[in-house]
């Protein structure tokens, strides 16, 4: 079986000399499909920069890393565009919906970028809005949407792309109790139908819907263990 | 495919901002507008004085005596006068085969009167064949004959300016006005030529020999028209023209006594000066068009840092440089044609106008010229910020607010 995420003995250098700051310092993870993970530690943890490099939006300075068993240390730019549009769906804090543009629309977008005609794009975006509850509001922009609404939007985007992995950064950061239950159920359900999923959180309630907990400090693995051990 | 994805995703952005989009837009309506009008004038300038000189008389050569001194030593002494008899021997059909008529005219400056009116004018002692070689027709009453210049009558055609002057609201044919005291009859009256740098219309024709019998004395004459056959031989009847008072002077080039001004060049050098008059108004189009240009660099700039954030989501989800720059090229360039019709539009309907007496043509160049130009400018002003934007890394466009 070949693991969805393979990091070897990963490190991200941010400036040199004496401003020199190891952000993540000597990672390895491993994330089997179908494995539910999330990633905890506080701000300064270095989970952001690690869930940066998860995610294919930036590069380790030294490690190796694969998803799917494909080696993405030395793509360019435009190979990871692709990279990330065929294998990753990104669930974010801040929702990152493009304005002025309805749901199906936003759900649309990484289908367009990956060539697939209209009329099954529009297809099988009216399904994974469907899958997320909101099929009536297909038309909405973001700002006629609640923010709850909004991250199933981003959800439904992240699904439609059929990704290896979901990648969810403090995906209930900004939501209210009520919203983040929600959210948090969507996931259960997207992990219950075979999904892979990451989540980085600083919360235990959403930490304990994970199979799995890896917490990290000062850019180190401080422990990874199965949920409800901790 | 991915070129009409790049298209819509632009369009979007265009209909998301429409205020800015039309104002960015005007930038270039204006510019475009702007290029095809000023060049319109300068074509419609450049017709108009085209045809007033044509109106001149069409494949007109002038002769004009001329004392051949240089620096106010005279070269050769024994200046001779042009006279009757050389316009004679150009009307020659062996020797000048390319030369349909020449006439003499012999100038005065006459005062010419009728009850208390008075006017002061040029009377033209001249050959009945004179009208047809200046292209000068009558716009009522009659030419006069040769029969009229064998006998010396005292009759003339008098030019419009002299009618509206000396016959403000009669009819003047059959009149007898008098021109430095003597009386002539007019016969008839000529067509308006229409302004030139002289005054065309301030004139009264008359036999050659009642002039000089009356007024002027015999002896040289002011100058001799020469009418080529076609406009294709006004060159071959200049040369012409000059072999034949060459031999009957005895002169070669150098101590010529006489001057050939060939119309068919006054009309290649003042189309010309009028090619670079409309260069320089072209030019003054495309500054503002450049303007145009900067303004959609400058609007695409603003554009690409308001939508960093929208960008980067982009680029997450899979969005490669290219799609990205092309969108952003393509929005420049939507932008820019959309600019262009409207200015087309704009230019179309005011060169309708005539202004200042000159109706603007639209050169056909100019207005696909434009287009293209407007289309380059969109490429070329886009470019820049498309680069920009193509080249924003994903996780510090993510971050931007």
């Amino acid at each position: 079986m070949i693991p969805v995420v393979e990091m070897r003995d990963i490190t991200k250098v941010y400036g040199e000399g004496e401003a020199e700051v190891r952000a993540v310092d000597g990672v390895s993870l491993t994330v089997d499909p179908g494995e539910y993970v999330a990633i905890m530690g506080a701000s300064g943890s270095g989970k952001s920069t690690l869930m940066n490099i998860i995610g294919a939006l930036d590069v380790a300075t030294t490690g190796t890393y694969r998803i799917d068993g494909v080696d993405i240390g030395d793509l360019d730019d435009d190979a990871l565009s692709l990279v990330r549009n065929r294998r990753i769906g990104f669930i974010f804090q801040a929702f990152n919906l493009i304005p002025r543009m309805s749901a199906a629309a936003n759900v649309e977008l990484p289908l367009m970028y990956r060539g697939v005609r209209r009329g099954e794009r529009r297809r099988k975006a009216i399904e994974a809005l469907g899958k997320v509850g909101l099929a009536d509001r297909s038309h909405h922009q973001p700002n006629e949407l609640s923010g709850g609404q909004q991250q199933r939007v981003a959800v439904a985007r992240a699904l439609a792309m059929e990704p290896s992995l979901m990648l969810a950064d403090e995906p209930t950061g900004n939501l209210d109790s009520r919203s983040t239950a929600d959210v948090l159920d969507l996931l259960d359900d997207i992990h219950d139908e075979g999904k892979t999923i990451v989540i980085i959180t600083h919360e235990d309630e959403v930490a304990a819907r994970a199979g799995r907990v890896v917490t990290l400090h000062d850019g180190r693995i401080e422990s990874d263990v199965p949920a409800g051990i901790r | 495919m991915i070129l009409i994805e790049a298209l819509r995703s632009g369009w979007q952005a265009i209909l998301a901002n429409r205020l800015r989009s039309i104002l960015t837009t005007l930038g270039i309506m204006i510019g475009v507008a702007a290029v095809i009008i000023l060049v319109a004038f300068g074509q419609g300038a450049s017709n108009s004085v085209t045809s007033s000189i044509q109106s001149l008389g069409s494949n007109l050569l002038t002769i004009t005596p001329e004392n051949p001194n240089r620096g106010g030593e005279i070269v050769n002494p024994s200046v001779q006068e042009l006279t009757v008899d050389d316009a004679a021997a150009l009307n020659d059909p062996i020797a000048a085969p390319d030369i349909a008529g020449a006439a003499p005219e012999k100038r005065a400056a006459v005062t010419c009167t009728i009850d208390d009116l008075s006017h002061s004018t040029q009377v033209v002692g001249t050959w009945p064949s004179y009208f047809s070689i200046t292209n000068s027709p009558v716009a009522s009453g009659a030419y006069f004959t040769n029969a009229d210049e064998l006998s010396g009558r005292r009759i003339t055609v008098i030019g419009s300016t002299v009618a509206e002057n000396l016959f403000p609201d009669s009819d003047p044919l059959g009149k007898r006005i008098s021109c430095n005291g003597v009386p002539f009859t007019v016969v008839g009256v000529q067509q308006e030529k229409g302004a030139s740098f002289t005054n065309p219309d301030d004139v009264i024709v008359a036999p050659l020999s009642a002039v000089e019998n009356s007024l002027t004395g015999y002896g040289e004459v002011s100058l001799i028209s020469v009418q080529a056959t076609s406009p294709d031989t006004t060159d071959l009847a200049e040369a012409q023209a000059i072999a034949i008072l060459d031999e009957r002077h005895g002169t070669v080039e150098g101590t010529r006594d006489f001057e050939i001004f060939n119309q068919a060049s006054l009309l290649e050098t003042a189309n010309t000066a009028l090619g670079v008059f409309t260069a320089l108004l072209g030019a003054v189009g495309a500054i503002s068009l450049l303007v145009g240009g900067i303004g959609i660099t400058n609007i695409m700039l603003v554009s690409v840092t308001e939508r960093t954030r929208e960008i980067g989501i982009r680029k997450a989800i899979g969005a490669s440089r290219r799609f990205i720059l092309l969108q952003f090229l393509l929005e420049a360039t939507v932008l820019s044609v959309f600019g262009a019709t409207a200015g087309l539009l704009v230019a179309l309907l005011v060169s309708r106008v005539e202004i200042a007496g000159i109706s603007p043509s639209v050169v056909p160049i100019s207005v696909v010229g434009a287009y293209v130009i407007s289309v380059a400018i969109g490429l070329f002003f886009g470019s820049y910020p498309a680069k920009r934007a193509a080249s924003l890394r994903p996780i510090e466009a993510l971050r931007h607010e």
